[in-house]
């Protein structure tokens, strides 16, 4: 198909909107990231070339906290989700039980579930068992959360899957680990790597429970500490500070994207259009 | 459609099968199994908000502040009696529905542009995919931050902006703080809309088009007469999950005006403000429980729409 200049300009002019349209306002936090004090009411972009504001939050523990809370709790919550999701998944998927539908129809709810209904009631319950303000207080709201998600994203996989390739190698002899750690696990593994980095996303983004369920460094991740930042003095904002903090978590979501964007499509369609 | 097949493939698989004894016995062991494999899963999630929403159904029934414990007594349906006779409540219901509805028809109408644009891509598809990916990815609060200092009267270069006056201050009224609140949301979510109705777009079959075509059907016509009808399932499942999320709306709201100030609290930051800052538990569960009934209401809804679509689409191709 051959395409006029006149539809390649507009296609141009499309595609042109849609990327300032994405990228404004990273591109504005970073300039705001970049300037002094004095430069930051000037309303420019990129007027000051200064990293003084990463020098500050980088020597800051209470950001530094919250960068490993951050990393440390997002990681678990989903190395956790994505086990229990798949083993989930693998039932659906290629098993036939009564309450299956019950099952799926469950996880669907839980989906759809206000996370503020129950906000409460999980602060007096954490506050009871003691799990308030620590890891495992925000890994086990957020592996509940993912689970549909990553239940729903791995059953869409998991039904692609050829699995009597399973059953072909164990004819030729090899054992059922062999079958499954040399055929299954390669097939399955871009299914499981998407659907994990859908369920990273969601805990690295979680603000809500790190509000609510944190009060200190022990477990505040970065989005919560964001909203706490303060500056030197109570009455300065600290619009410098915020915006480098800002940059830096929003760099590894960048790199991710640029990585994985084909798989994340996939994995987010898959979700909700198949299942 | 992989459902139908792998339905298919499973009753094919059980024609052929041995006798009726081993079915069942097979059927027992593979029941018990696939229970094993969803049990872990299905415990966190009854734990995580089956209880939880319970247990706030309990205390939504009970005189609960944390700031005088030993009043707690029961109190029937008073709490729900208190927050449905609030004007801070209807004015939270009110920010909430304008929100939705303003932000989730934006999304819609920027979503399917962008997703067309995406379709029939001549060049550069890769690239502005990644692009619409960021607001995906980013972390909510970052971006209510980016939008925030953007309007800021002070250091934000909107008001630097030709046409706009050097002195808006949109963060000073209720007005203009909703117009920001509803960009921060429409800017994060529009991707996430643009990508389902993507997926929907490809299910177009292009033939259609080629037939209408030639039938001398303009653009415009083929839009709302084929690509429309047939992405109506696509659409309602975006519109779905995208309501019920804009419903919940907390993270921009905190951020940009904080605790709701200048009336902008919608429903989840005024359960939030009454069970966490002013620690009365009855009172925020209930107006949590109301919240959870309101979502319960938007799913029925959409669900039941959904139903009627997938129907009528089915009915069609008998």
């Amino acid at each position: 198909m051959t395409h006029t200049a006149r539809e390649r300009v507009l296609w141009g002019i499309g595609i042109l909107v849609v990327l300032l349209y994405a990228l404004i306002p990273v591109v504005w936090i970073t300039s705001l990231s970049l300037k002094t004090p004095t430069e930051v009411g000037d309303r420019k972009f990129f007027s000051g070339f200064s990293f003084d504001n990463y020098d500050v939050i980088f020597s800051d523990d209470t950001f530094l906290a919250a960068l490993i809370n951050s990393i440390g709790i997002a990681s678990i919550a989903t190395v956790i989700s994505i086990v229990l999701a798949a083993m989930a998944a693998y039932a659906t998927s290629r098993l036939n039980f009564t309450g299956k539908a019950l099952i799926l129809s469950g996880a669907l709810a839980v989906a759809m579930f206000p996370p503020i209904s129950i906000v409460g009631s999980l602060f007096d319950m954490w506050r009871a068992v003691g799990l308030y303000d620590t890891w495992p207080g925000l890994i086990i709201p957020y592996m509940t959360f993912t689970l549909p998600l990553a239940i729903y994203t791995l059953s869409a996989f998991f039904r692609e899957i050829p699995w009597e390739l399973e059953q072909a190698a164990q004819v030729d002899g090899a054992t059922p680990f062999q079958a499954f750690r040399k055929i299954i696990v390669p097939l399955a593994a871009p299914g499981v790597f998407t659907a994990a980095i859908l369920v990273f996303i969601f805990a690295w983004n979680d603000f809500i429970f790190a509000n609510t369920l944190t009060s200190t460094d022990n477990a505040r991740t970065v989005p919560a500490a964001l909203a706490f930042f303060t500056g030197a003095s109570q009455f300065e904002q600290p619009i410098g500070a915020v915006c480098a903090a800002s940059v830096v978590v929003t760099i590894p979501i960048i790199v991710m994207v640029l990585i994985f964007q084909r798989r994340i499509v996939a994995g987010l369609t898959a979700g909700a259009v198949k299942g | 459609m992989s459902t139908a097949q792998a339905a298919g493939a499973e009753t094919t698989r059980q024609a052929t099968a041995p006798p009726k004894k081993g079915i069942t016995e097979r059927h027992r062991a593979e029941r018990k199994l696939a229970w094993m494999l969803c049990a872990p899963a299905v415990i966190a999630m009854l734990i995580v908000t089956g209880y939880p929403i319970c247990y706030a159904v309990y205390l939504s029934l009970q005189r609960y502040d944390l700031r005088f414990p030993d009043d707690k007594e029961f109190v029937g349906l008073n709490n729900y009696a208190d927050v449905l006779t609030s004007s801070t409540w209807w004015g939270g219901v009110w920010n909430t529905v304008i929100i939705t509805v303003v932000s989730v028809s934006l999304e819609l109408v920027l979503g399917m542009a962008i997703a067309l644009v995406m379709h029939r891509a001549i060049f550069g598809r890769g690239p502005v995919r990644a692009a619409i990916l960021i607001p995906y990815g980013i972390i909510t609060v970052v971006a209510a931050f980016a939008w925030k200092y953007a309007f800021d009267p002070t250091s934000g270069f909107v008001a630097g902006l030709p046409l706009i006056s050097d002195t808006a201050q949109p963060l000073n009224t209720h007005g203009g703080s909703l117009v920001v609140i509803i960009l921060a949301e429409v800017w994060k979510t529009t991707p996430f809309m643009a990508l389902l109705l993507l997926a929907g777009l490809s299910l177009v079959p292009d033939e259609l088009h080629e037939a209408a075509k030639v039938d001398g059907a303009s653009t415009v016509q083929r839009f709302f007469r084929i690509t429309i009808p047939l992405m109506k399932p696509a659409i309602l499942v975006a519109l779905l999950f995208r309501t019920l999320d804009a419903f919940r709306i907390f993270d921009n709201i905190y951020i940009i005006q904080p605790g709701g100030a200048l009336n902008t609290e919608s429903v989840s930051i005024l359960g939030y403000n009454v069970t966490i800052n002013r620690v009365n538990v009855g009172l925020g569960s209930a107006i949590s429980i109301l919240i959870f009934v309101c979502v319960i209401l938007i799913a029925i809804f959409f669900v039941k729409a959904l139903g009627t679509s997938t129907a009528q689409q089915t009915g069609e191709a008998k």
